[in-house]
């Protein structure tokens, strides 16, 4: 038997009989009732609503990091100022030893 | 009067949600026939039915107008349906040794005289479904619009998505599934 006449006889049968198109009754009703019952998203809105609820984190960091900035106690200042010697010891260290020789 | 589809859809995209209606009832019976050629249970069919209507109230701002209202909805009807036969391929594998007494009459009656075999027998008809119900998804949707439709390789590539060379590739592997299948068939009820 070859397979290609059953296929193409399937095809037809097929072909013979459309689904039927009957909608069940009040089904456009139904269909009205999820649209109405269901929120239109709006792309704008969306990014509104995302934007604000990350705004009060952001406050709140940015509230967190000033505290810390004005609390912080001055000792960074004194260490930037030690730092800024140290630098100036170390780079005239052999202007210093220089001069100590020849003292001697 | 009877409102045009463009002032419908006009009057749905300024917020008048019941000018959907009206599209609902004119084009429901177009969407029921398509998604009954792919699903069998009532149940199944009006789910599918329902969502290609929501997602064409929620993209129909996506509507440009270009082409008929109708292209655009069957587009997503289409598209809608290969996603139902995409989610439910788990229940595609099944015996062929299960097929009804009426269908295996069919079957050999055609087998023995091909033209005495009628087109419009029911049996005949649920063998159609038993072995649409066997393909892949991607092979149903193709025989389905290309052979039992007789659509065009550009028609289902618009109503898909899919390039056109790569609808040719799909019904040409799709042939060549069906056609196992029936082998499968015929050597189950033969030898």
């Amino acid at each position: 038997m070859k397979l290609v006449e059953l296929q193409e006889k399937l095809m037809a049968v097929a072909r013979a009989n459309p689904p039927s198109d009957r909608v069940p009754p009040t089904f456009e009703k139904r269909v009205m009732a999820l649209i109405s019952g269901r929120p239109v998203y709006d792309l704008w809105a969306a990014w509104a609503k995302g934007l604000w609820f990350a705004a009060a984190p952001c406050v709140a960091v940015m509230l967190l990091f000033s505290a810390w900035a004005f609390f912080l106690p001055p000792a960074q200042n004194s260490a930037s100022v030690d730092l800024a010697q140290q630098l100036d010891s170390t780079l005239l260290a052999a202007v210093d030893q220089n001069n100590t020789d020849s003292t001697w | 009067m009877e409102r045009t589809e463009a002032e419908l859809i006009a009057a749905v995209l300024k917020g008048d949600a019941a000018s959907f209606e009206p599209l609902i009832e004119r084009y429901s019976p177009r969407v029921f026939a398509t998604a009954r050629r792919y699903a069998r249970r009532e149940s199944e069919i009006e789910d599918i039915v329902q969502e290609v209507w929501l997602k064409a109230y929620q993209k129909l701002k996506s509507f440009r107008g270009e082409a008929p209202f109708e292209h655009w909805l069957m587009r997503l009807a289409v598209r809608t349906c290969y996603d139902f036969l995409r989610s439910h391929q788990r229940n595609r594998e099944s015996a062929f040794s299960d097929l009804s007494e009426p269908e295996d009459d069919w079957l050999e009656r055609f087998i023995h005289q091909p033209g005495a075999a009628r087109d419009d027998a029911e049996a005949a008809r649920q063998l159609v479904q038993r072995v649409l119900q066997q393909l892949s998804p991607p092979a149903r949707l193709v025989i389905t619009l290309l052979e039992i439709e007789d659509r065009s390789v550009k028609e289902i590539s618009k109503l898909t998505g899919w390039s056109v060379p790569l609808v040719k590739v799909r019904a040409f592997r799709a042939r060549a599934e069906m056609r196992k299948i029936l082998a499968k068939i015929v050597k189950e009820k033969y030898l």
